[in-house]
This record gives structure tokens, sequence and C-alpha cells, in this order.
């Protein structure tokens, strides 16, 4: 029945061949509009560590000296409180992190200075992110200790540098330091950057920064505030700092801690922690708050932050108000579709076939036309996220097709033909027969 | 024209009427929003500066001051800077209008203020307003002898005497910052206070933009006089005529690598080129913006056409009859077009709500303003013509129905 059904519809679509393009149109067009956005919404909210994500914690004290109006913890650490936290290993795993830029070059490698993005880190930063290793390894807790002059490099880096070749061993000139290559990344593009994401509530919603690419260059923590002594920024200060002291001896919040908890005993154990932590500081008379501690998860803390730019959230709900008109439209042209067969259905009808065979056979029709409109639409998706992807925006060199969002394009599709195929072939199979054989 | 009739001939196709009414309900709302959205866009981006746009270049370079004889070498780098032929002007700035990366300062009218009046963003540099040329509206300009050095600033700030010498005293700022600090007085002479410290304003110039965070008040800006001696963020403006800023750009950088061959250059662009990668995102959005628009009033003129050219197919008959009774072309085109007409009105109608509503959301989520009553307009005059335009096609080819077609079939 269903083959009949089928041949029924491409004789329909094919007899009225203007209404039908202006139907699968109207779909495709409303697809492509939706399902691009929906990619990029999909892509920029996903979860950058599926699986280990609710294991990531980011704690937040607040070590302002005095008592201040503000009422949430500064979005990063001050560096006594940050390495504090990270010496008592309290965690199963535990990152500090701070980003700076550097002059970079190396020895017998032809190519001019550049400056680098560094982000230095501690040696737990790989294991509990995930990075994935081309050549060589992370470097060792022992070289966090003993400050080890090595760094771990981007693939993008050991391209420009070492023309992809096995570099670790090498060395590069940091600012006046020889360091040694002990890793090379391989491609590592997580969406978003969620170790670095700060600030995002003073970002009025433009927070396509957030989709950057990693650092070039990974050090460790300790060796690298020796190495690029002076080159470390503030995110704010809460004090003016002093000019002849150390970043870190200001009253300055620059270092974020990330902790890995693997389990609901150890995560209330961390927050108890935490605010024993704050008690003992504001005891000795540093922090000037002991109750103003927090513990977002990953995706609580980039929920927080609002990494998805409005602008990309904006353009999701327009297209889908955009897909709610084209269904309208096709709703309102199969009625006049169908009503213009009233005489051929009457025959059907009078002839033996039920209503609700009358019913099916619109609906594969429509059906069809949804098959259509997304295939249209599947072209339509694929050029706006080309379009997207042109755009100069941090985030465009991840926009791409996934095969479930490729699939979803015809789900969409189909679902959207039928619901506005019901209700003008429920109004189809309740033509009276009589009614419409005795005018023919 | 009747009207009646034509009422009556709806209600008995009552759901194909709903629809075409709903559809052109959401047109309605969505285009409203949308051409308020990108006014407001539109409104950004034509935003004043105040500097001279077109005669601006920027070098930055890195390294710039992170050696003992930094002092110097910014002089000397000046110097050669302002040796090059057909340079006006040449200065130091800690940030750009419109340069996306700012240091903002909380302004105080009185320093035991609890919370500060506003939040303004602070200029330094040497010759920094000369060489942007910014326009002076009253008072001086900031002069050699108010310039204070950054290290020996930083250091009266860390001592903690508000009073103390190495500070700067005077500050020069825009005429919409004086307006909202003292309204209808003159700002000259008047104190602020920057925390403890207090400045006095010498001068007031028209308009300067600040570098981002339009939300804090786009205008809210204002140039201390300090020396950059050593902070790795500024950067050199240099000022010339249009037509030559490429050449004074390259020239300028070779005068640059011959001083110390081994800096690192950051960024080298024009103002224009910061004035575009600044609104780059209001211009995409404000173009898809338009092809949504465009889109969504061609869909909903196709779904009226086929809508339409539907009617007329199923009354054929009908208009035979009408013709044959004595109803002219004119009439029957009279007739369809009053129909679309009375719909579009309907949908206009449920859509000047639904507009209403889908500005709450938007003022709710994305901290919109108010849709102004006049957008309400444009969505409607926008669906009439559209609807019209639509409707002609279908009504023309029901004004050809012969009268001969009433006899037929019957």
């Amino acid at each position: 029945m269903f083959g009949y059904y089928m041949d029924l519809a491409l004789r329909s679509l094919r007899r009225s061949p203007v209404l039908t393009a202006l139907m699968v149109l109207a779909i495709a067009v409303g697809i492509g509009a939706s399902m691009t956005t929906l990619t990029v919404m999909h892509l920029l909210s996903g979860d950058p560590l599926p699986g280990r994500s609710q294991h990531i914690f980011y704690p937040q004290v607040d070590p302002t000296s005095r008592l201040n109006p503000h009422s949430q913890p500064y979005d990063m650490m001050d560096y006594h409180s940050a390495v504090d936290l990270w010496s008592a290993q309290r965690a199963d795993r535990q990152a500090l992190i701070t980003v700076s830029a550097l002059r970079l070059t190396a020895p017998t490698v032809h190519q001019p200075a550049l400056m680098a993005q560094m982000l230095s880190t501690t040696s737990d930063f790989f294991p509990m992110f995930a990075v994935p290793f081309q050549y060589g390894n992370a470097w060792t807790a022992q070289d966090d200790a003993r400050h080890a002059r090595v760094a771990v490099i981007s693939s993008d880096l050991n391209n420009k540098l070492f023309q992809g070749s096995d570099s670790v061993g090498r060395t590069l000139w940091l600012k006046d330091a020889d360091v040694r290559i002990v890793g090379v990344l391989a491609p590592w593009r997580p969406s978003p950057q969620f170790y670095e994401v700060v600030g995002g509530r003073f970002s009025d919603g433009d927070t396509a920064s957030f989709y950057g690419r990693p650092e070039d260059v990974f050090m460790p923590f300790f060796s690298s505030l020796e190495v690029n002594d002076g080159g470390f920024n503030p995110f704010t200060c809460w004090n003016a700092p002093d000019p002849g002291v150390k970043l870190q001896n200001s009253p300055c919040v620059w270092v974020a801690l990330w902790v890995q908890l693997d389990s609901a005993a150890k995560v209330s154990g961390y927050r108890d922690y935490l605010a024993s932590y704050a008690e003992q500081q504001k005891a000795l008379g540093r922090f000037a708050r002991a109750d103003n501690t927090r513990m977002f998860d990953l995706m609580q803390w980039l929920d927080f932050n609002r990494v998805v730019p409005s602008d990309v959230r904006l353009q999701t709900w327009l297209a889908f108000a955009f897909l709610a008109i084209c269904l309208f439209n096709t709703i309102g042209l199969l009625l006049a579709k169908f009503l213009r067969r009233a005489g051929e259905i009457g025959v059907r009808r009078a002839l033996g076939a039920s209503r609700a065979a009358v019913f099916a056979q619109c609906l594969v029709e429509a059906a069809t036309i949804g098959l259509l409109g997304g295939l249209g639409g599947l072209l339509l998706t694929l050029l706006g996220l080309w379009l997207i992807r042109r755009q100069p925006v941090e985030y465009a060199e991840l926009i791409h097709l996934d095969p479930s969002m490729f699939g979803l394009t015809f789900a969409l599709a189909i679902a959207a033909s039928l619901l506005a195929g019901v209700l003008p072939a429920l109004r189809a199979s309740r033509i009276a027969p009589a009614l419409q054989l005795k005018t023919l | 024209m009747e009207i009646r009739p034509i009422v009556s001939s709806l209600r008995r196709h009552k759901i194909t009427a709903w629809l075409l009414i709903i559809e052109m309900a959401l047109t309605c709302a969505i285009v409203c929003n949308a051409v308020f959205l990108i006014s407001q866009r539109l409104d950004r981006m034509n935003i004043v500066s105040g500097v001279v746009e077109h005669e601006l270049v920027e070098i930055k370079v890195a390294d710039v001051g992170l050696h003992p004889d930094a002092k110097a070498r910014v002089e000397a780098d000046l110097a050669a800077l302002r040796r090059i032929a057909g340079v006006t002007q040449v200065g130091v700035a800690s940030q750009l209008p419109l340069g996306n990366s700012s240091s903002n300062n909380g302004i105080m009218l009185d320093p035991k203020q609890k919370m500060a009046t506003i939040n303004a963003t602070m200029y330094q540099g040497q010759n920094l307003l000369q060489a942007l040329g910014t326009q002076l509206v009253a008072g001086r300009n900031l002069g050699d002898g108010d310039y204070r050095d950054f290290d020996s600033v930083m250091k009266a700030a860390a001592d903690g005497d508000p009073n103390d010498a190495r500070m700067p005293k005077v500050v020069v700022l825009t005429q919409t910052m004086a307006d909202r600090l003292w309204p209808g007085q003159s700002a000259l002479g008047k104190q602020i206070y920057l925390g403890p410290v207090p400045i006095t304003v010498v001068g007031v110039v028209a308009h300067l933009v600040r570098p981002n965070n339009f939300s804090l008040g786009s205008e809210y800006s204002m140039a201390l006089p300090v020396r950059l001696t050593g902070e790795g963020d500024s950067s050199y403006v240099i000022r010339t005529a249009p037509s030559e800023r490429q050449r004074a750009l390259k020239v300028a950088l070779a005068a640059l690598k011959k001083l110390d061959p081994k800096r690192v250059v950051l960024q080298k662009r024009t103002w224009d080129e910061i004035r575009e990668s600044y609104f780059q995102n209001d211009h995409a959005m404000a173009g898809l913006l338009v092809a949504v628009c465009v889109a969504l009033l061609v869909v909903t003129a196709l779904g009226i056409v086929g809508l339409a050219s539907f009617w007329v197919a199923q009354r054929r008959r009908q208009i035979g009859v009408r013709r044959a009774l004595g109803a002219t072309r004119a009439d029957i085109l009279h007739y369809f077009q009053t129909e679309n007409f009375l719909l579009a009105t309907i949908g206009i109608a449920i859509g000047m709500v639904l507009a209403f509503g889908i500005n709450l959301f938007l003022m709710k989520h994305y901290e919109l303003p108010r849709l102004p009553v006049a957008y309400f307009p444009v969505g409607a005059v926008a669906l009439w013509v559209i609807g019209q335009l639509a409707v002609l096609g279908p009504a023309l080819r029901a004004a050809a129905v012969p009268p001969v077609v009433a006899t037929r079939s019957v």
C-alpha cells in the first residue's frame, strides 16, 4: 500500500510543479536556517570533556583583605591561596593555571622571533583534561617541584618551527632562557577553551573569544614564573599593586586552580576543606571573609560565564521562528492542494477507500515533500555552515556538520512536514464523497 | 466595496483563512523586531569616535619597556617616528578608542563616597590627544608640564599620600562625562577623585569613545597626563594624511626595527581597521537580520500567492456567475484585493501584540530596550504591501475568468 501511495504522491507532486517547488523550498529554507544555527549552538554549548566534566571542579576563595560590597568571589585566585590549595594535594588531581605572552625563538630554526602565548600549569593538567600527545610526554610532578626548564608545545607550533617532526629533546629560547621540549601535543582544540574561561559576566554577551585556540607553549608553573618574570598580568586587583613587588605578593588575582574529584564524598570533603582553609586564613588576618568560597563543576562554571555568545542564541531563536513561519506556509499550501483534489478523493472514498486510507495517502505525500525539503535543507545547512566558517570569529574553524546533526536534519524535516500534513490530511479525509460525486 | 460577502465567504474557509492570518502575524512580529535589532546595530556602528579616524596608524611592539633603559628607548622611538616625512603627530597610547582592551576606573566627586558616581575609561600616554586629534571645546590640552612618569605614579600610589607631587594633577575629559558629573555647569576647575587622589579638570573634548564596555557609558572617557615608559601594552599612534598611511606604516616599522632589530611587532594597522574589527560582529549580525527579513517576506508572499491561486481556482464558477450577472472585471479584482487587505489587517493586529511579546522576551534575555512605537507601522506597511503585491497575480487571473464559465458543466 505504501508503494502505491508513494506513486500517487509523486504523480500528484509532478502535476503541480510550481506549488511543489514552493513547499519544498519553504521547508528547505526553514530547515537550513534552523539546522545551521542549531549546529553552531550544539558545537558551542557542548561538553568539552564528555564523561569527565562532572568530576572537574573550579574552587574559588575570596582573598580580599578588607570587607567588600561585592558579593561573589573573584573569578581567579591570588598566588598564595592558589598555591596553598594546590600544595595541599587534597584532590585526586589538581592543576594551577595562568597565561602570559613571551618572545619565542628556537636555535637552528631560521625564523623571526614570535610572541607566543604560554600556559603555566602543573603536571596534572595533561591527564586531568585528557590532552592528547603526539610525541613525548608531559613533565612529571618532580619537574614541577624542582622548577625544571622543560616545555610541551602545541602541534601548530611544532609544524611551524620543526615542520611536524619529532622535536622532543630540542631546545626553545623563551625570552632569555633555554627550555627543553619534552612533549608535543596532537592537534587539540577544546570547545570552548574551557580551562581558561573567566570573566564571562563582564563581556556583554560577546564571548566568542572563549573559543580560541589553546596556547602554543605549556611550561611548569613555577619555572615559567622565573622564565617570564614580569611578563604576567593580573586579572584584577583589590588594592593598587606596589610597583617594586612581584605579582606573587601583590593584592591581585591572576591564578586559577582546577581540581578533579572522583566521588561525591570527595567533593563534599573538598568543599569542607575550602571552608576550613578560608577560616584559617581569616584567623591569620589575610582574608576578610571566610564564608565567601564557592566550587562549581566544569559545566556549571561554563554556564555561569554564559560561554555561548548571545548573538548565537539570538540567531537560534530567529531561525526557529523562521521555521515556524515556513511550516504555517506549508500547512496552507498543502491544504489548498488536497482540497483542490476533493473530486478525486471523493471518487476514492466512493470506491471503498476508508478515511484512514485517504489520511495515510495524504500524509505520505506530505512526508515526500519533507524528504525533498530535508535534502534541500541539508544543502542549505552546508552552505550556511560554510558561510559561518568564513566569518572572522574565533569559533569559525570549529564549525562542521557532524553525523548526529546530519540525521537530525532529516528527522526534523520529515517531522516538520508530517506536522504540517496532519491538519490538511484530516481535512481531506473528511470530504463527503456524495457531494463531490454530484459535482463531477 | 462590500465587505459583508467577503467575510461570509471567508467564514466558509476558516482554517485556510486563519493559517494565512497566523503566518502574516508571525512575519509581522518578527520583521518589526528584526528591523529594530538592525537599527540598534547600525546605531552602535555609527558611533562618533571623536578622533581623526582616517589619519591614524597604530604600531604595537613587544618588549617596549622591559629593559632598564625603557624610558630612553621610548623617547628614541618617538623621535625616530616624528622624523618620518608626512607624519604630523606621534603619541603613545595605553589603549585606543574601540581598541577592545581598556583600563577603567570608578570616578568619585567626593573622596568619602562609598560608591563611584560613574565608571570611566582612562587614556594615558605622551601626546595622545594631539595624536588622536580630539576636538577641544573648553579649557586647554594636556601639556608637557602636566606629565608624570608611570613608574613614579605607581610608587606614589603605593606610598598612599593622595597629594603626592608625583601623582598626575590634571585631566581632560569628554563633554558627555562633564555633563553627567556637573549638569549645566562648566567642568573647568572642578575636582574628580580617583580613589583618594584629587584631580582637576583643565580641558573638555567634544567626543572620545571608549575602547569597549559601552554599557558603562560609551563616552565616559578621560585622558591623564601619564608618560608611559614601561608597561608592555602601549602602542605608538602616528597621525598622517589618509593617503600617506600605508607608506608611513612601512617607514615607521623600518625605523623601529632599525633601532632594535630583535623586537617583535604585535600590531600594525590603521585606525579604520580597528573600527572595522570592533564592529565586525555587528556588521555580520545586521547582514543576517536583513537576509532573514527578506527571506521571511518572500516566503510569506509565496504562501499568499499559493493560497490565493487555490481560492481563485476553487471559485472559478462562482466568479463566472458573478461576471454573467453583471460584475465587471474591476469588481472581481477588487474583491480579491479587499479580501487580502482584510486578512492582512487582522494578521497585522495580532502581529503587533506578538511583536510586543517578543520584544518583552528580548528585553528580559538580551538587555534590549523597549521596541519604540515607530517600528510597529514598519511591519504593518511591509505586510500590506507584500500582501497586495502577492495577491495581484491570482486576482488578475480571477478577473480574466469569462462569464461563459457560468454556463458550463452545470
